[in-house]
């Protein structure tokens, strides 16, 4: 293989995992931004999803469409469902209690799935196919070109809602001020059930691209996913839309950068290594901007 | 058309509203005066819904408020433009704008040409981020934003605050000019020769108790007044 076409390849690689990370991020990022919670049962979600679709898929073998559109809407119900059940109770607690909760729903969905669904992992059929083709020299995979189409369309669309909708102004409104936002008449419960909702939902739709470009379902996929992807958030500017999509797809390039050099096994080091850097250096990310704590 | 009857408000064990009971007829500017740290704000609070009261309750056009939520205190007619202003800094005029009218199915481009006639200066900056306009042009944000709801009785926390004295003026004779319009008002104001003059009648509040009630008028020649709020 020529240079080029290892460098185009990679390149590909690298949007294809980035594409997944930025869409996984945001959810971080989202959630940040209206109720300052990492919530790190985010990750554990997209594991959810992908059982959900190797249920529908393989246990009651309906074809992939259905697996698809289960497992947004089972992810978007479970992001729902964890905020009323698990945070909501705790809107006026010390954000401390709101992390640790969100670690222990965390363990609580590894678990749970663990018990229903084995240690083992399920090997998930082929949910997009279709032939790879050519860009030059260069074999271009269908799933990775479907992968980032489908992110960036995603992206695009999310952009509309929050900038445009009624509902996504009120997001950011919630988010900038949630007393002020009360005084305008917009329900903050209902705001924020929304923002997990789509964040959910857009896990979802990472839980099927993620498994068509790693076809098994395990109950700790989530994790390093999940982790991963917060890095991205905490690298763009964790609370930033733009800024988790930028996030997102740096640690993606970097990754394929990484293992381009033949370094592979060194690529999660080399993710948490910019966890560090970005901390130290510039702990706001690449667009976050300085919160001044209200008085 | 705004009753409050003995609410009793705390802050943890802090007794912040002790009894405190006023009421606002329609058509009325009624300000409410006293020194910082007097509860005012927190009166203002606990009507639109942000605080609760332990005990008492909140009558509006014939309606107990006192249990309901904020979002909710809006759509029955009631805005709140809260001390510092508080619009959304990231957010455009435009949209701020738009925030004030949530609980309406649409925003009417008639309402913001409305509110762009009284507050000129917010047309000319109406794609500008609202974190970049002045003071004085956030104050009139604020009260532009309030006004979207199409509020039947708007309460103002201290408009005046931070603002220079040309401003001030500026502010005050809006709020007299919007209350001919038929909007009531209930101010807060620490500035209270400002407050006294526009109101037809106001309470002082002490330490968490109103202590003197009366027309404007009244409480401007009251020697007690002058001697603690209007400098001698």
């Amino acid at each position: 293989m020529s240079v080029f076409s290892t460098i185009v390849s990679q390149l590909f690689n690298g949007l294809q995992s980035g594409s997944i990370y930025a869409l996984v991020a945001l959810g971080y990022s989202m959630v940040y931004g209206i109720i300052m919670l990492l919530n790190f049962a985010h990750g554990d979600i997209i594991m959810v999803g992908a059982y959900i679709a190797w249920i529908m898929m393989t246990m009651l073998g309906l074809p992939p469409v259905i697996g698809i559109i289960a497992a947004i809407a089972g992810c978007t119900l479970l992001g729902v469902l964890i905020e009323k059940a698990a945070y909501s109770p705790l809107r006026k607690s010390p954000r401390l209690s709101l992390l640790i909760t969100a670690i222990g729903i965390s363990f609580f969905l590894e678990n749970i799935s663990q018990l229903i669904m084995g240690a083992g992992a399920k090997a998930m059929p082929s949910i997009i196919s279709g032939s790879n083709f050519r860009l030059g020299t260069t074999e271009i995979s269908f799933v990775s070109t479907v992968t980032i189409v489908v992110s960036v369309l995603s992206m695009v669309l999310l952009t509309f809602l929050v900038q445009k909708t009624k509902m996504g102004k009120g997001m950011r409104a919630v988010s900038e001020d949630m007393g002020a936002a009360q005084l305008m008449g917009i329900s903050v419960n209902k705001t924020i059930s929304f923002t997990f909702a789509v964040g959910s939902a857009l896990a979802g739709i990472g839980a099927v691209l993620y498994c068509s470009a790693y076809p098994q379902a395990s109950p700790t996929m989530g994790s390093m996913l999940g982790l991963k992807a917060f890095v991205a958030a905490v690298l763009g500017g964790i609370g930033s839309i733009p800024g988790a999509m930028i996030g997102g797809f740096a640690i993606g390039l970097l990754e394929a950068l990484v293992s381009a050099l033949g370094l592979s096994v060194w690529k999660d080091g080399v993710v948490f290594a910019i966890l560090i850097v970005v901390l130290l250096v510039k702990p706001t990310g690449i667009m976050g901007r300085v919160i001044k704590e209200k008085v | 058309m705004l009753t409050v009857n003995d609410i009793n408000v705390y802050y943890g064990p802090i007794h912040a509203i002790k009894g405190v009971s006023f009421e606002v007829r329609p058509g009325e500017i009624v300000a409410l005066i006293g020194a910082n740290g007097a509860g005012k704000s927190t009166v203002l609070k606990t009507i639109s819904g942000l605080l609760r009261p332990k005990t008492g309750n909140i009558v509006f056009d014939g309606r107990d408020i006192t249990k309901l939520e904020a979002h909710k205190v809006v759509r029955a007619g009631l805005a709140h433009v809260p001390e510092g202003r508080r619009i959304f800094l990231q957010m455009t005029v435009i949209e701020n704008l738009e925030m004030g009218a949530f609980t309406k199915s649409t925003v009417s481009e008639e309402d913001l040409e409305d509110i762009f006639t009284k507050f000129p200066r917010l047309k000319e900056r109406r794609k500008q981020v609202a974190g970049t306009l002045s003071g004085g042009e956030q104050q009139m944000l604020a009260m532009g934003r309030a006004l979207m709801s199409k509020p039947k009785l708007m309460m103002l926390d201290e408009p005046s605050m931070g603002l220079a004295p040309i401003l001030v003026e500026q502010v005050f004779s809006i709020i007299t000019e919007l209350n001919k319009a038929g909007t009531t008002i209930l101010l807060v104001e620490q500035n209270a020769g400002m407050a006294l003059d526009v109101a037809h009648r106001a309470y002082v509040l002490e330490t968490g108790n109103i202590t003197l009630s009366g027309t404007g008028e009244e409480l401007a020649q009251s020697d007690e007044i002058r001697k603690a709020y209007l400098g001698g």
